[in-house]
């Protein structure tokens, strides 16, 4: 019998949960396939084939989708509503199951279970059951497969936490040490965001991300608001800011948000007013879309990179 | 204490009612305007959606006539709308405004907290007085609803274009002034009359059309460019798939008025949208469902520009619109106010609309000439 695939979109949720997502379908003997690395002709495919008002990541993760479809026997294209209490991805990642299918309706067996765990007592357990009946394995090894997979999760996550950036990116040290804050989907896709990790780095940066914030970290900074944020990368993005804000070894921060990102717009606002206060630190917004003009974004961080040379030395 | 609240079309009538029944001092922030708009946008975020940028604009003008705390609906997300209170005050501190910001948080998470918050708005007035200004402010809310109800009607079938309009705007004038129950009961009686006697073609057959997005874009003129009076001067017939009273009645009275309800909309959404999305947007697909099937002619969706979940709502519409036979165009309004184009949109869609009755009478017609 051969192997049977499941294509995972290298898009959105996948730069937070490859690892987890990988391991659980591997552990149950299926052959995992990612749609590779987001290119120009994946980009166009998303384009055209999603609204005009979406926002890039979305844009993306549709031509992700097209990239797979009907090269795999599953998709993976699980609805998340929410991944820890009392919180909410953000209204797009909720619609995305439907989107897709109203605009691609891709022929393949799709995976498309909701996880939510926002109430107290939610669990994976119905999520797992049905991931289990669509791949055709027992509810019993669809659970051990995925609790392997969560502490394989967590390694990846401790590993972060040290220090190290994923996807391949070295730790390049030196005395600038610049937190680059936005979803996981804009920071490590190089595609959409021009290789910006690698550039700063070359003009000197050290780079830190909202990924080497501990958890505990994250919480006991976000709640120091007056309102619980209630989108969790909102919250990862706030808590891991005043961490950075407050701390002296980092001499800037960049918010990379993408066009039309709701969470975006409000949360990169509250980061740059606290920032602004009192002259506390460099902060600056840079804003990507399907435009993909490098010069300008390269004269703004080089402006940037200058700026915090002279105000260290 | 001097209690504003953001504008968002006639919501300051009946919030104005409800908080000066409870002797509450109120500023009701000047009608939105282009000076509104450019103060707004001047001090809110460039991609937050067009409602904070608005409500920027109507705190700031409101401080100017002396008004010293705001009150403010909150909300747990996924929309973005629940964190606008945050921003602001954050933004209202930066700019040196000392407004003491309450935000009542949907009483579906936290009752006790309500109670609080409209304890320390009404400043500690016994609950009867609060009972009674809740149910003042209802009458109200639901008078306007039901005049602007039968202006939509006569709007497309007047003969002398602009005569609803000019009875509307007395009567939204009278229901705002009127002091007690018998007072608002007699404003809405008489501009119903008023509306009687206006002067139609009765024999005009007009489109209906649904207006059906975001209640904000829907709800408040100033944004959507008065698009339902433009509609009904092109002869259409207009249906809101949400009015304010319906909103008060579905989220504020746990839906215990008997009235229409935009939860319907949900049970209507599946197999298209299958789950809530934050905001309206399961609402907006199933009301886009239900129209088709209750004898309109067409929907027109409205949204701010980038708003989440009607972006949802937009990607899935296009199934909607084939499977229900049913032509539905979507708009999205930002800080541009020409008019111009939104005119020609509206109208190409009613000639679209048209041109489809047209061919269905003479399909209807094919067996009665024998071709």
């Amino acid at each position: 019998m051969n192997t049977k695939t499941v294509g995972i979109p290298q898009a959105m949720l996948y730069y937070y949960y490859h690892y987890l997502w990988k391991s659980f379908f591997e552990r149950l003997g299926l052959e995992v396939k990612f749609s590779g690395e987001t290119n120009k002709h994946i980009l166009n495919a998303g384009i055209s084939s999603a609204v005009d008002e979406a926002c890039l990541p979305v844009k993306v993760f549709y031509g992700h989708v097209q990239e797979l479809a009907e090269k795999v026997d599953f998709l993976f294209l699980p609805r998340v509503v929410s991944t820890e209490k009392k919180e909410y991805m953000c209204p797009k990642l909720l619609g995305l199951p439907d989107m897709i299918k109203a605009s691609l309706a891709p022929q393949t067996v799709l995976i498309d279970v909701n996880i939510n765990m926002r109430n107290k007592n939610s669990t994976m357990k119905n999520a797992l059951g049905e991931v289990a009946e669509i791949i055709g394995v027992s509810h019993k090894k669809a659970l051990a497969a995925w609790r392997w997979a969560e502490k394989k999760q967590e390694e990846y996550q401790s590993n972060l936490v040290l220090g190290n950036l994923p996807f391949g990116h070295e730790n390049k040290n030196s005395a600038y040490q610049i937190a680059l804050l936005g979803h996981g989907y804009n920071i490590f896709d190089n595609y959409i965001n021009m290789n910006l990790i690698e550039k700063l780095q070359l003009m000197g940066a050290d780079i830190k991300t909202k990924e080497m914030v501990s958890h505990e970290l994250i919480e006991k900074h976000a709640s120091s608001l007056p309102k619980k944020m209630f989108w969790t990368f909102g919250k990862q993005l706030l808590g891991s800011g005043l961490y950075y804000l407050n701390n002296p070894e980092i001499k800037g921060i960049i918010f990379l948000a993408s066009f039309g990102c709701g969470p975006d717009s409000l949360v990169g606002e509250l980061l740059e007013r606290w920032a602004k206060r009192g002259g506390q630190k460099p902060f600056m917004i840079i804003t990507i879309d399907e435009h993909t003009g490098e010069a300008g974004l390269v004269t703004r961080i080089e402006a940037f990179m200058d700026m915090i040379k002279r105000k260290v030395s | 204490m001097k209690v504003t609240f953001p504008h968002m079309g006639n919501l300051h009538i009946v919030a104005k009612a409800l908080l000066e029944y409870l002797d509450v001092p109120v500023v009701v922030p000047p009608p939105i305007s282009k000076r509104t708009l450019a103060l707004g946008l001047s001090h809110s975020p460039e991609f937050a959606c067009i409602p904070l940028k608005i409500n920027m604009g109507n705190f700031v003008e409101a401080a100017e006539l002396g008004a010293d705390t705001i009150v403010m609906a909150g909300g747990v997300g996924p929309c973005r709308f629940g964190y606008y209170a945050q921003v602001e005050r954050e933004i209202l501190k930066d700019l040196g405004y000392n407004y003491q910001m309450i935000v009542v948080e949907p009483p579906d998470t936290h009752w006790s907290e309500v109670k609080e918050k409209i304890k320390l708005i009404s400043q500690g007035k016994p609950w009867w007085q609060i009972t009674g200004a809740i149910k003042f402010a209802w009458l109200k809310a639901r008078a306007i609803d039901i005049v602007e109800q039968k202006v939509q009607k006569i709007r497309a079938r007047e003969l002398v274009k602009g005569n609803a309009d000019t009875v509307y705007r007395q009567a939204l004038e009278n229901i705002d002034m009127a002091r007690d129950k018998q007072g608002v009961l007699k404003a809405r009686d008489k501009a119903l009359a008023n509306l009687d006697d206006i002067p139609i073609d009765k024999d005009k057959t007009v489109l209906k059309v649904a207006v059906i997005g975001e209640i904000y874009t829907i709800l408040e003129p100033y944004v959507n460019q008065n698009i339902e009076m433009h509609l009904g001067r092109l002869g259409v017939e207009v249906s809101r798939s949400i009015y304010l009273s319906e909103w008060i009645n579905d989220h504020l009275f746990m839906k215990i008025i008997p009235i229409r309800s935009t939860k319907d909309y949900i049970k209507m959404a599946p197999p298209y949208l299958g789950h809530f999305v934050g905001g309206h947007g399961q609402e907006t697909v199933g009301s886009a469902v239900k129209y088709s099937r209750t004898g309109f002619d067409g929907a027109i969706q409205l949204a701010p520009l980038t708003c989440m979940p009607e972006i949802v709502a937009q990607s899935i519409l296009p199934v909607v619109s084939k499977k229900e036979n049913f032509p539905i165009m979507t708009i999205y309004f930002d800080e541009q106010t020409g008019e111009a184009g939104m005119l020609t949109r509206l109208e190409a869609f009613i000639d679209l609309l048209e041109r489809r009755v047209d061919l269905k009478r003479s399909k209807d017609n094919e067996w009665i000439f024998g071709n």
